[in-house]
């Protein structure tokens, strides 16, 4: 049949399974917004106030549900507005396809209004991207975009598409969905050799990152774990992998890890990275990384094989293959004196101080997880409160907790939100905790959670300055605060109030209990404003480049 | 893991690129050099037998870590086909030499010598100037060019090596295959999905 790329467009995305894209129009793209127009009973489109939310918001959907998200903007600002979103959600390997109109074909090059070379902009942040320049394209691309985003190491890719070719017609032939493709394969022998070094580890310590998330190898690790007694450490992309208080789990690894995961990788004579690519807020000193260890890496990435740590055992592979083809060679085994030793660190792990009085983060996370317990999905901005979240939240399920780790993106935390509420449906409930200065980036979005009645509520962790900036010019730079106490008054009660939410303000525990038990009632967005001290500290903390000798833990 | 084949003797390593023939691919590649920070000393695209595909040949230098991650990052692309290292001893290499001298009725005849014995062919004369032409081995052209250290070079330009390897086709590393997964991705921890 004869189709305008504009309906080929719609086609594709319901093809590929789309139900729901977020995005913001404009003059490019008018076409392809006035067959949405006419085809909104088959794709929801999801209007934000600026691009970078809808971003953002493609992003969180597809963390949330694992299915690919997509973003539509138009040409010039529109498209460089998605950068910051396409950047995080490339460094954090997340499926997303990113649509940009452009100017018609003739004005390609002639800088025309609202034209930007977005595929050049885009391509070092993307796994691929593309413009389409033929109508007759347009339908293939689509369909490899999304393959190439969901499949192997996942990521976001562009697909650029001038106006005219949203106008042109061509015979268009429906196609069904590439199912997802993975590395099923793997080398034998270093499978039995990766069992071979388990099975002889006196100390051995599994490291596992946003990979395992990825490739849903939860249960394989969870049943490598107690067959060999393997105690594990997970970075900021896999928490909630492994339950909160699972006896093998010792919690949070790298910069702001605890004491007993970052003294483990110290002592251990065996590691086991899973899916993880030692970044370096994690392997803060490679040189010094498990230095007591053989190493084991296990990745679908060729290319992460010891890129930053050497290892001496690598296996591509989905990490899913991988672990459960190496269960069935490992010995069922006991580590008593190794146990022992991480229990008696344990014990010596950085314990905050609670107050009745003030608000602590550590109890305000607490008091979080008791009201709204184990099913909630929590949506985190950059800074002091995203590593609090990450070490005290009680994470309980993969896909639970969604948060920039790669980018570090300040701003990614509202748009995240609305993405992961909008994906998993109103019955959801998804928490979002934020600084005042991440929330000061992008709480333009709190119109767009009014628009569309997205119950989700905003924690606001208010030490009325840059907390963890401030924390290294205190460190590091003789308590010279330089920009990072702005002496904003903002009320956000009040702006919460303008955008139509419901805002509240609170300074005691028993003020914070009170809002939080409330804002759950709420149907829509609720935003809960918490003065905390500004000297709150993240503890504990190995400084960049530094080892566990290098911990401080006040 | 590819094999990073040794190459004591030579510092130069020449690596062959088969790429997708498309506009944009050097952008990509060059790209990735740059960001990576991969050291390039040479790098030439060219057509190939098969109309969709080019060759890109690039020279560098550098330790095996380096290298290895050059191979594997520019593996990652979408448009690159295949990537692998030339064997110094099981590959022919060659460059193309353009190269401009200073030259009068007194030392004419002293270049015409240098060039017949490294058989680089005179392409222009003219009054104050000669051009030669020399195709071969970088290390060749290498040695030509020493000879002409106490002449006075006016223009020079190389095209960079562009090499192929002896014999048959041989085996390289290829991309991990991506099958359609079996497993039935499994739901974990209260809510869980996939």
């Amino acid at each position: 049949m004869m189709l305008t790329g504009s309906q080929i467009f719609v086609e594709v995305l319901a093809e590929q399974g789309v139900d729901t894209i977020f995005g913001y129009p404009g003059g490019a793209v008018l076409n392809l917004y006035d067959e949405l127009y006419k085809n909104s009973d088959r794709i929801r489109h999801i209007l934000t106030a600026h691009e970078q939310g809808a971003a953002h918001a493609a992003d969180g959907y597809a963390r949330a549900t694992g299915r690919t998200g997509v973003v539509l903007a138009t040409s010039g600002p529109g498209a460089t507005n998605l950068v910051t979103g396409i950047a995080t959600a490339f460094m954090d390997s997340v499926p997303m396809v990113a649509f940009t109109g452009n100017v018609a074909t003739s004005l390609l090059g002639k800088d025309s209004f609202q034209e930007a070379y977005i595929e050049g902009v885009t391509m070092p942040i993307t796994k691929h991207n593309y413009t389409v320049r033929r109508v007759e394209d347009l339908a293939d691309t689509m369909r490899a975009a999304f393959r190439i985003a969901q499949s192997g190491r996942k990521g976001p890719v562009l697909v650029d598409i001038p106006k005219d070719v949203t106008a042109n017609s061509c015979e268009f032939t429906p196609k069904a969905p590439e199912p997802v493709r993975t590395v099923t394969h793997y080398d034998e022998e270093s499978v039995k050799q990766a069992a071979e070094m388990i099975n002889a580890a006196k100390k051995p310590l599994v490291v596992f990152g946003g990979g395992v998330r990825g490739a849903a190898g939860c249960q394989p690790l969870r049943d490598l774990l107690a067959k060999a007694e393997i105690p594990a450490t997970y970075t900021l992309m896999a928490a909630g992998v492994l339950a909160y208080g699972e006896p093998m789990n010792l919690g949070l690894l790298g910069m702001h890890g605890c004491y007993t995961a970052n003294k483990a990788v110290d002592e251990a004579d065996l590691l086991i990275a899973i899916g993880t690519r030692f970044s370096d807020r994690v392997a803060l000193k490679p040189e010094t990384f498990a230095h007591n260890a053989k190493r084991i890496q296990i990745d679908i990435d060729p290319s992460e094989m010891g890129k930053n740590v050497p290892v001496d055992l690598a296996l591509v592979g989905d990490a899913a293959y991988i672990l459960q083809a190496i269960l069935p060679h490992i010995q069922p085994a006991r580590h008593p004196d190794w146990i022992a030793r991480i229990r008696e660190w344990q014990s010596h792990d950085y314990k905050p101080v609670d107050s009745d009085t003030v608000l602590k983060p550590h109890q305000m996370i607490d008091e979080i997880c008791r009201q709204v317990g184990p099913d909630a999905v929590y949506v985190t901005d950059v800074g002091q409160h995203q590593m609090w979240a990450a070490q005290y939240l009680h994470h309980v399920k993969s896909r639970g907790f969604i948060t920039s780790g790669g980018l570090g993106t300040m701003g990614f935390g509202y748009g995240a939100a609305i993405g992961a509420q909008i994906g998993l449906g109103p019955d959801a409930r998804v928490i979002m905790l934020t600084g005042d200065g991440s929330f000061h980036m992008n709480l333009n979005e709190g119109c767009t959670a009014v628009s569309y009645g997205l119950p989700i509520i905003t924690v606001i962790f208010n030490n009325q300055v840059l907390g963890m900036v401030r924390q290294w010019q205190t460190a590091f730079y003789g308590k010279r605060y330089s920009n990072t106490d702005p002496g904003r008054r903002t009320d956000f009660a009040k702006v919460a109030e303008g955008f139509g939410a419901k805002g509240y303000h609170c300074e005691t525990p028993a003020e914070f209990k009170a809002a939080f038990a409330d804002a759950l009632k709420q149907k829509g967005p609720s935003w809960i404003d918490c003065r905390i001290g500004k000297d709150e500290k993240v503890l504990p903390m190995i400084p960049g480049g530094g080892d566990i000798n290098d911990i401080m833990m006040e | 893991m590819p094999t990073v084949k040794k190459n004591e003797a030579a510092e130069r390593r020449v690596i062959s690129i088969l790429v997708d023939n498309q506009s944009g691919v050097l952008a990509r590649v060059s790209s990735l050099f740059n960001r990576r920070g991969f050291n390039i000393d040479s790098l030439t695209v060219s057509a190939t037998n098969d109309p969709a595909i080019s060759r890109i040949t690039v020279t560098t230098h550098g330790d095996e870590n380096a290298l290895r991650q050059l191979l594997l990052q520019t593996d990652r692309l979408e448009v690159t086909r295949q990537i692998f290292e030339l064997d110094q001893d099981n590959s022919l290499q060659r460059e193309l030499l353009l190269l401009k001298v200073k030259a009068d009725v007194h030392n004419r005849a002293e270049l015409r010598e240098i060039a017949s014995i490294y058989k680089a062919k005179i392409i222009d004369l003219s009054p104050d100037s000669m051009v030669f032409e020399l195709t071969g081995k970088p290390s060749k052209i290498d040695a030509f060019l020493l000879m002409f250290q106490d002449y006075n070079i006016l223009e020079l330009c190389r095209t960079g090596v562009t090499a192929i390897e002896r014999g048959g086709m041989h085996q390289h590393m290829q991309k991990p295959k991506q099958e359609i997964s079996e497993i039935d991705y499994p739901t974990y921890g209260p809510g869980g999905n996939r």
